[in-house]
């Protein structure tokens, strides 16, 4: 049985997704995602002093993502502020992103990452972990590879990609299960969600769904990268 | 811009080479007999030397440094210096070149005085400099302009030609700072404002080949 998804997409079809590089002068560096109704803008600020002075680490600089949902990005408006799943989002998408970037050389620092959902239609965490992935390296952090990530899934018992929000709201059978995956351009995994039920098969079918996904991705992160220069 | 004065792009984690014949060069990592990015930035090649010359990033201080702080505090010893990046300058008073008076520091260099420096230690207390040495000092006047720290090469130019050039064509005095900082000193202020929008288009095209021709062009258009 297939399931008949509600933009004609196949199973394994993302959503249309387009990348810019470059969209706020101020920061250090910055980049725009968009995935179907979903945009986020990230921006890079630093390396610069760690404040408050007792979280400083005198070995390596440290990276601090902070991840706000615009009050008018949902459709019945967010109540503005830091709240659980904000916090949450931060750590997660700190750990996502650590392994790639190399902080070594500035001790007792810290790289800002602001991620701003501007307007929000599910997967908004894997928005932010690209665009965050281009912005850092837009601001010429050290790095050895670029993280892309994707919300994979299972409707009822179907894998699909790129769960949007009415989706996540899927009546039948076992309803919806998102499962955020992020890797690296070589196909290592730096973080993994899943909240749901899925047996051990059907995860190893979306890990592999997920790579080929994230390779589309990388391959959209790359020549906003690489054009970033040519409009100036 | 035509294809052949255009370099490329390269980001991280992109393989620049493979095999043994190429060696991995700054900005760059060898693994796994292939030489990875590790910054975004400019690819050259020269030698069998793969190296990424950066596009973005802080300015990171070295030794032998010409930089252009402001003074933000005076101690017991010295004058501490902000010179833009999260540590702190430090120049200790035996790195004065003249007689100062302990109790009367704010006689050589007071709060928020403009001072071109040069860093001869780095080490973990911070960064020491010492206004020892030809145009080191106080800024008695003068413009002082910020651009991008990695396009500083670019103003300077190989051994210095291209801010000889500017420095010849604008009539003007120029200090460039590698914190991105430069001093600009001329006896009009015209002459100071050309040299300004000489170095900000050499910012801005900083990543074509043969810029000095284009900038003896920029000067004979400016000059009709």
């Amino acid at each position: 049985m297939t399931i008949k998804r509600k933009d004609n997409r196949k199973a394994d079809e993302m959503r249309p997704f387009t990348a810019k590089v470059g969209v706020i002068p101020n920061a250090q560096g910055s980049a725009m995602w968009q995935q179907g109704g979903t945009i986020v803008i990230a921006a890079v600020y630093g390396p610069k002093e760690m404040h408050p002075r007792n979280q400083r680490n005198p070995k390596t600089g440290q990276l601090r993502c902070n991840y706000t949902l615009g009050s008018f990005s949902v459709e019945e408006r967010a109540r503005p502020g830091r709240n659980r799943r904000a916090m949450e989002l931060d750590k997660i998408i700190e750990w996502a992103l650590n392994p790639v970037v190399d902080l070594s050389e500035f001790p007792n620092q810290v790289v800002d990452v602001h991620i701003h959902i501007v307007q929000a239609d599910a997967g908004t965490r894997c928005a932010g972990i690209n665009a965050a992935a281009m912005a850092l390296a837009h601001a010429g952090i050290p790095m050895n590879d670029i993280v892309s990530s994707v919300a994979a899934g299972k409707l009822d018992t179907e894998l699909v990609l790129d769960i949007d929000k009415d989706e996540e709201h899927y009546p039948d059978g076992e309803g919806s299960t998102d499962i955020p995956i992020t890797m690296t351009s070589s196909g290592k995994i730096t973080h993994i969600q899943l909240d749901g039920k899925i047996s051990a098969e059907q995860l190893k079918e979306v890990v592999l769904m997920a790579k080929k996904a994230n390779k589309q991705i990388y391959e959209v992160q790359k020549k906003a990268l690489k054009d970033c220069l040519e409009n100036k | 811009m035509t294809e052949e004065n255009k370099r490329q792009i390269v980001i991280p984690g992109e393989v620049l080479a493979e095999g043994d014949e190429s060696l991995p060069g700054e900005g760059t990592e060898k693994k796994d007999g292939k030489i990875t990015a590790l910054r975004f930035g400019l690819l050259e090649e020269r030698n069998n030397l793969v190296k990424v010359i950066p596009l973005a990033g802080v300015y990171q201080p070295r030794v032998k440094n010409i930089v252009i702080g402001t003074v933000s505090m005076l101690t017991g010893n010295g004058w501490v210096i902000d010179i833009g990046v999260s540590d702190n300058g430090f120049i200790p008073l035996s790195e004065v070149p003249r007689y100062v008076n302990k109790n009367a520091l704010e006689e050589v260099l007071d709060i928020g005085d403009t001072v071109v420096g040069e860093i001869f230690s780095i080490n973990k207390r911070g960064i020491d400099m010492t206004i020892k040495g030809r145009g080191l000092g106080r800024v008695d006047g003068g413009l002082i302009i910020e651009v991008n720290p990695n396009k500083v090469p670019r103003v300077i130019g190989k051994e210095g030609s291209m801010i000889k050039l500017i420095k010849d064509n604008a009539n003007c005095n120029i200090s460039v700072g590698q914190n991105g900082k430069i001093l600009i000193n001329g006896d009009k202020t015209e002459d100071e404002l050309l040299a300004r929008k000489a170095i900000l288009f050499v910012v801005e095209k900083s990543f074509m080949s043969g810029l000095t021709d284009e900038v003896e062009k920029f000067f004979a258009e400016e000059k009709n």
